[in-house]
């Protein structure tokens, strides 16, 4: 197990230099830099000198192997360079903002697991219910609604007119602000959640083993508690791992929308400006966050599943 | 027998809601068990009676539901039970084993938990008693190391390891009744007659009655003293083991008799192939009018066309469903 552990961990390895290679590669080739961007920002076109001296000064006149070579062999001691627009370091700007974002991420997969799972267990057990059938076309709209869109409908309802919560901002970092972000972050995969437990109850109560265990004598309760529930979560894992992983990027809309200080929205910001170590990090951050959930994922399956062995 | 027989079956039909039109999957299906007896039910796939045994054990779900009918357990009518009086009987006095041992097991749950549930539902005892219980359960289905074993996963068991697995959860709590509905047929053949043996062997001592559903009229009549022939929903005949293989009264048991391989027979009667019954089991939709085994039959007549044949008995005891019988 502990040796299937590091092993698993050091297979993130190889996929981070790609995911660098690539990033690199593409803003290399796209057009504009952090120079074009300050001009297009309506501040007048930049002196030519001026243009000339940021360009040298920050690097961008070298060749493209050669930034590739200094930039892994700094990313190799930790240091994720120097923003272009702060000139401060990625790596502490990344810090201050990856708290945030985990907080929004966490409080989303946590709504989406409480009332997703549960939900989708209650449809299952009366197919064709009103409550299977509620929860369900709730289900379809929630993954069908644009975040963005779900969003000011929240922030209209919570914060205009009912005033209960603030309407955007991090504020003190307390629980209040981070309710509406994290709702809209949470709907969609609350709702993919509701429908994978749906079908995985649903699948599994026709399985020989739930035969076996009614012909004990088993309430329908005890069948699910003791022989369904186990086997369903080895499916309903598989989803939260995934979904997990993806908010990272889902986070972007929404951190945008209510102005949440995270790596979402730097990463939206940095883009425009073309500041190409901020988005490098704020990538590489968010990449390694999948991977990471995906290896622990991995993990867990092991300890879940008995049939389930790496090796 | 004056006694009052341990599970009685009158006139049973179950039906099968095809979108929205009920048929009749199975009817008229009367038998009896006595205490410790062993029964068996014969007949080719689709037949009825696996069907037949869930509904004994009132595991019957949708599309499937007893029509009419009355199955009487010790005398008293179990069909119209509530879930809840139903659930108490199942497991304890009736017990079942499936076919398919690998799939009939949680796979993500250790065989000694799923032994111990039994214990805990039906005997109220803690889970820590249980486990010790499910160790001689294991024990007593000569499942070796029955210690360690009960910790493994059915993953990890052969097929006969997890079959006797599930005798041993289907007897733990000592029912009456063990229902074994085709309880070798997906095993090896040399496996096959250690489980028989052992369900023979267990089920003797405890004095459980067994009805054990098979296609192989062989593996029936080498098991139980008396044996039921199902066809297309229908018992066509019921006879003592010895007899059914001397005097087979229907058609279609003369059919199955005469299928079996027997060593040395080619020679004795000149075959050079085994004998087949030619045709196939008639959907439940489209049984036949008059007999239903009539497309089917070598001795067919224009009445077996028209008018169903009630049930005959036969002078030697038992009973036969056929025009021409005898």
């Amino acid at each position: 197990m502990l040796a299937f552990a590091i092993r698993r961990s050091l297979q993130i390895v190889p996929t981070i230099l790609a995911v660098v290679l690539l990033i690199f590669v593409l803003f290399s080739v796209i057009p504009g830099s952090i120079v074009s961007a300050l001009s297009d920002e309506g501040r007048g076109a930049i002196d030519a000198q001026v243009a000339e001296r940021m360009q040298k000064e920050l690097g961008l006149n070298d060749p493209v192997h050669v930034r590739f070579a200094s930039y892994v062999s700094k990313l190799a001691t930790g240091d994720f360079g120097t923003s272009f627009r702060t000139r401060e370091p990625v790596t502490s700007m990344l810090a201050k903002r990856a708290w945030p974002t985990l907080q929004l991420i966490f409080a989303a997969m946590l709504f989406a697991i409480v009332v997703g799972v549960p939900l989708g267990f209650i449809a299952a057990l009366k197919p064709g219910g009103l409550i299977d059938m509620a929860s369900m076309i709730g289900a379809v709209s929630g993954l069908s609604m644009p975040k963005f869109w779900l969003g000011l409908l929240l922030m209209y309802l919570f914060a205009l007119t009912l005033g209960w919560l603030p309407s955007f901002g991090y504020g003190d970092g307390g629980l209040m602000y981070l309710i509406l972000p994290a709702v809209t972050l949470g709907v969609s995969p609350m709702a993919l959640l509701a429908r994978t437990t749906r079908a995985a109850v649903l699948e599994i109560m026709t399985a020989d083993f739930v035969r076996t265990a009614r012909s004990k004598g088993m309430s329908e309760l005890r069948v699910v508690k003791w022989h369904v529930m186990r086997n369903a979560l080895v499916l309903i894992l598989t989803t939260i791992g995934l979904q997990f992983g993806s908010l990272m990027g889902q986070a972007v809309v929404v951190e945008k929308l209510f102005s949440w200080p995270g790596i979402g929205s730097l990463l939206v910001d940095s883009v425009l400006q073309r500041d190409i170590p901020a988005v490098q990090g704020a990538i590489l951050v968010a990449v390694l966050f999948f991977l990471i959930v995906n290896a622990l994922v991995d993990l867990l399956y092991v300890v879940i599943d008995p049939r389930i062995k790496y090796s | 027998m004056t006694a009052v027989p341990l599970i009685e079956v009158d006139d049973l039909r179950i039906d099968l809601d095809v979108q929205g039109r009920r048929v009749a999957a199975a009817d008229g299906i009367s038998f009896r068990i006595d205490r410790g007896e062993t029964f068996g039910l014969v007949g080719e796939s689709g037949c009825g009676k696996s069907i037949t045994a869930l509904a004994l054990i009132g595991l019957l779900r949708h599309p499937l539901s007893i029509g009419a009918g009355r199955i009487r357990f010790e005398g008293r009518e179990i069909q119209n039970l509530s879930p809840a009086r139903q659930r108490e009987l199942r497991g304890d006095r009736i017990a079942m084993i499936f076919q398919e041992p690998m799939t009939a097991l949680n796979p993500v749950s250790p065989v000694g938990r799923q032994i111990a549930e039994m214990f805990v539902l039906h005997k109220g005892k803690s889970w820590r008693e249980a486990n010790r219980l499910a160790i001689e359960a294991l024990a007593s289905v000569r499942v070796p190391a029955p210690e360690r074993r009960v910790k493994d996963f059915p993953y990890q068991l052969s097929g006969g390891m997890r079959q006797r697995v599930m005798i041993a959860i289907a007897l733990a709590c000592g029912p009456d009744l063990l229902i074994a509905d085709e309880p070798t047929t997906a095993l090896d053949v040399t496996v096959q007659a250690e489980i028989i043996e052992l369900m023979r062997d267990l089920c003797a001592a405890k004095g459980t009655a067994v009805l054990m559903i098979s296609h192989d009229l062989g593996l029936v009549a080498n098991v139980c003293r008396r044996v039921a022939v199902m066809y297309a929903g229908r018992i066509v005949e019921e006879q003592s083991s010895d007899d059914i293989f001397r005097n087979p009264a229907h058609p279609y048991t003369r059919g199955l008799v005469g299928s079996l391989p027997r060593l040395g027979s080619r020679a004795a009667h000149g075959q050079s192939r085994l004998q087949e019954i030619k045709g196939v089991v008639p959907a439940i939709t489209s049984f036949p009018h008059g007999c239903r085994f009539n497309p089917r039959c070598v001795r067919v007549t224009d009445v077996c066309r028209t008018v169903e044949p009630a049930v005959d008995l036969l002078d030697a005891g038992g009973l036969v469903r056929c025009h021409h019988h005898g």
